[in-house]
């Protein structure tokens, strides 16, 4: 047993901070840490920046552009990004789409699409989600009918996170209408701009518009845009979502958002004293950060296993449920914390770039809109519902 | 022991009840939010002519109620229905304090207020005071025949609406508090909507002078006056919080009944019903909190505020896990501001930032908890 980091490895952590410390702009990490909206050119420019040094990809092969890092190296990489307050980077193409393109995608789809990811000349969506198959995923209707070189698409696909955004989406179509739920899917690259495409924005409750119902009528797609087989689009969804669950405990994120309201804390007064010296609410904080503490070891258990070359099983289920919860009682407490301010709502005060007013002290605005955003966290990517019959099935075999 | 309320009680619910199913849908309430006064004009009237606010005041001062439970009705109808109109801004805090404290002048103001004429809104908490009544930096100097007023107030409910604010001000003295007109010189708002669609001002006092005739009571009587509003206040959202609850769980039960999933309906799940079980088990234990309340409305200051605390720290509670556990049942439909569900989550959680929330009421009811247990000893 060993709770260390190897001397290579914190080598490298030091060359992330340095890193971070040059080409992170404060104004970008400012917005970040103030839960302000980024816009797409905000993201575009952390795109580039990460690719400018090599680090974008950092889940693919060397040979095509990626980093080569184990997961421990990952686990390093996007622990500082999120304690310096970088954005996210955007996981549609770069950590779903392109392993599934990598692993079942043809030679000349990866030759095409890939580098086109890296560049920022593609950007990608995901296009699951359905109004009638959300958490049952494979009853989703959107149909593909072959028509000679072509596929013609009809149907809907919702919750489309950054859509508007989209040049392109990865879709999973019904191929097969007569076989068995998971057996007549398939999976298909469809560009935004072809004619029968529609994106209708939704605006949450937080009042932001990340999300999108995008509906294809008579769309036609030529067959080159399959993704490996017919009909087999179950398979490479599934191999994609173990994808999708990797930094799935969001550790980072924790930790930056503690940090944040800590000194949220610091600010804020209760009875004259700082609200740290309110044992009511230290209490809570106190709370949090030891279950954090102990999460971040668990994270680090399944982690060392992932490097170690096993494949992550059901295990980050627990770190999906535990890791949402910890942010959500964050955000929860964030709320708390500015007390009466965090009632105002000048929504174009959290747009990137804004000059609209806003109320209260700066680190207010964000708090309840945040708090409300990220119930989203344990709806998607498996809602936590799923999660724990996923659990109770392959782990506890019940 | 009778836990119904009495005829007439039950006939102005049903009213208001009534009235908003048929004229608050969710056009109105998106057009009262969209106002840049947050409110409507019309149901402002409609409130004053069906005695809405009447019946949050006293006979002695024109109305016709003005216990808690008249409070309890309204604000539980005005909560299921997401109504954002700034009732209990004007009608409730404002109402108790003028009745308490008035001249015979400001207390004529009352009978305006009841006929929908005018709107008096208090305006006592600051940047800093967090949830205290008593931290008051907004200064009131004595000048010839008057007052000078400095500070700044803020998140005012219902401000950008008000004729009239209630301003608390500390002075050589102690604490006092002005009636002023909300256009008086040196008033200056910056007003905005909240996010669960009430709005509010931030309220900037510059040298605003006053005249002696604005001084509302004497200064020792000024606490126990804000005490006994914010009891009042406290009232009100709790029951409209329960109103709230009770909307939010409706329509969550009802989704699970229609949304299918996995071939069944979601309500079919186990796991799921039991999470629904617990709502109403819990919203249960709100609405007695509420009845506690409310009943201790006149009762002696120490047991009053004993049910003050203890309510709204309870439905504080029962609020987040109402808001978290419908959000969280609806899935991605639960996130969207389209979906009424929305409106009644956020102003759950909205109601906490209220006149204390759930640590503040805590650290107040552990305070009576002690002071009962010295009792005792002693
Ligand atoms: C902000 C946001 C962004 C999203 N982005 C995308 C995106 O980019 N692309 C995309 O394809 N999708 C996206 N989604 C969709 C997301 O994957 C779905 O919301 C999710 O799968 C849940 O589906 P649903 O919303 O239809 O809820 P439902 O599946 O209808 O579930 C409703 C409730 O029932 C519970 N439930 C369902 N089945 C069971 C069961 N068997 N046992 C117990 N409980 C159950 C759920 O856990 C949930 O609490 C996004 C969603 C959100 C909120």
């Amino acid at each position: 047993m060993d709770l260390n980091y190897s001397a290579d490895e914190l080598a490298f952590r030091d060359e992330v901070r340095s890193f971070l410390d040059k080409n992170l702009s404060s104004a970008l990490s400012e917005k970040v840490r103030l839960g302000k909206r980024l816009s797409k050119a905000d993201l575009e420019e952390w795109h580039a920046t990460l690719n400018r040094r090599g680090w974008l990809a950092v889940n693919w092969p060397v040979e095509h552009g990626g980093t080569g890092w184990n997961a421990v190296y990952r686990h390093i990489f996007e622990e500082e990004l999120c304690l310096a307050h970088a954005p996210r980077t955007i996981p549609f193409g770069l950590s779903m789409l392109a392993p599934v393109l990598l692993k079942f995608g043809s030679k000349a789809q990866q030759d095409h699409f890939l580098p086109r990811i890296l560049d920022g000349t593609d950007w990608w969506c995901q296009g699951y989600s359905e109004p009638q198959a959300g958490s049952d995923l494979a009853s989703l209707k959107t149909r593909a009918v072959r028509d000679g070189d072509q596929y013609v698409v009809n149907g809907q696909k919702t919750w489309t996170t950054l859509g508007q955004h989209a040049d392109w989406i990865f879709c999973l179509v019904r191929t097969d209408p007569a076989a068995k739920a998971q057996e007549g899917i398939s999976f298909l690259l469809i560009d935004m701009k072809t004619p029968g495409v529609t994106v209708r924005p939704i605006t949450l409750i937080d009042g932001g518009q990340e999300v999108n119902e995008v509906f294809f009528e008579d769309v036609r797609v030529p067959v080159g845009n399959l993704v490996g087989e017919e009909n087999k689009g179950w398979t490479y969804a599934k191999y994609l979502l173990t994808h999708e669950r990797t930094n799935i405990a969001g550790v980072g994120f924790s930790t930056a958002a503690l940090a944040h309201l800590k000194d949220i804390c610091g600010k804020q007064t209760s009875g004259g004293k700082s609200l740290l010296a309110n044992p009511y609410f230290a209490g809570r904080v106190a709370q949090i950060e030891i279950d954090l503490m102990a999460m971040a070891t668990t994270n680090l258990r399944m982690i060392a296993k992932a490097a170690a070359g096993q494949a992550p099983g059901a295990e980050s289920s627990m770190l999906k449920i535990k890791g949402t919860e910890i942010r959500q009682a964050i955000n929860d407490l964030t709320r708390r914390a500015v007390g009466r301010y965090a009632m105002p709502f000048v929504s174009e005060a959290l747009d990137s770039g804004a000059n609209a007013q806003g109320v209260g002290p700066e680190y207010a605005a964000a708090a309840s809109p945040s708090y409300f955003n990220n119930r989203k966290l344990s709806i998607f990517g498996g809602s936590n519902e799923i999660q724990r019959n996923i659990i109770s099935k392959a782990i506890l075999g019940l | 022991m009778d836990f119904n309320h009495s005829d007439e009680r039950r006939m102005l619910q049903e009213t208001l009840h009534r009235y908003l199913s048929d004229n608050y849908g969710v056009e109105q309430r998106a057009a009262s939010v969209a106002h840049s006064q947050g409110y409507s004009e019309k149901v402002w009237g409609d409130f004053a002519e069906l005695g809405v606010i009447g019946a949050l005041f006293e006979e002695a001062d024109g109305g016709f109620g003005g216990s808690g439970f008249d409070i309890a009705v309204v604000f539980e109808e005005l909560g299921r229905f997401a109504c954002v109109e700034p009732l209990m801004a004007s009608g409730v805090m404002a109402g108790r304090l003028l009745s308490a404290l008035g001249s015979d002048e400001q207390k004529a103001l009352i009978g305006d207020v009841i006929a929908g004429q005018l709107k008096v809104v208090p305006a006592l908490e600051e940047p800093q005071s967090r949830y205290d009544l008593d931290a008051v930096e907004t200064t009131a100097e004595q000048v010839d025949g008057g007052y000078r007023l400095n500070g700044t107030k803020s998140v005012v409910m219902g401000g950008p609406s008000a004729d009239k604010l209630i301003v608390s001000a500390r002075c050589a003295d102690g604490l006092m508090l002005f009636v002023l007109d909300a256009n008086a010189n040196g008033v200056e708002r910056y007003s905005y909507p909240n996010l669960d669609g009430y709005h509010a001002s931030d309220v900037a006092l510059v040298n605003v002078e006053v005249r002696s005739t604005a001084v509302l009571g004497a200064s020792e009587a000024v606490l126990p006056a804000l005490e006994a509003a914010r009891a009042a206040g406290v009232t009100a959202l709790c029951a409209e919080a329960v109103g709230a609850m009770e909307a939010a769980k409706d329509l969550t039960a009802e989704y699970l009944r229609v949304r299918t999933q996995f071939g069944r309906a979601l309500g079919k799940f186990q796991a799921l019903q039991h999470r629904m079980s617990t709502v109403l088990i819990e919203i249960e234990q709100a609405r007695s909190a509420l009845i506690n309340v409310a009943g201790h409305l006149s009762a002696e200051p120490f047991l009053r505020d004993k049910h003050v605390s203890a309510a709204k720290n309870l439905i504080g509670r029962v609020a987040q896990l109402v808001c978290e556990e419908s959000i969280q049942l609806h899935g991605g439909i639960g996130m969207t501001e389209e979906y009424a569900l929305g409106h009644h989550a956020k102003r759950l959680m909205m109601i906490d930032h209220q006149l204390g929330d759930v640590d503040y009421h805590l650290e107040r009811f552990v305070g009576v908890m002690q002071s009962e247990a010295a009792q005792e000893r002693a």
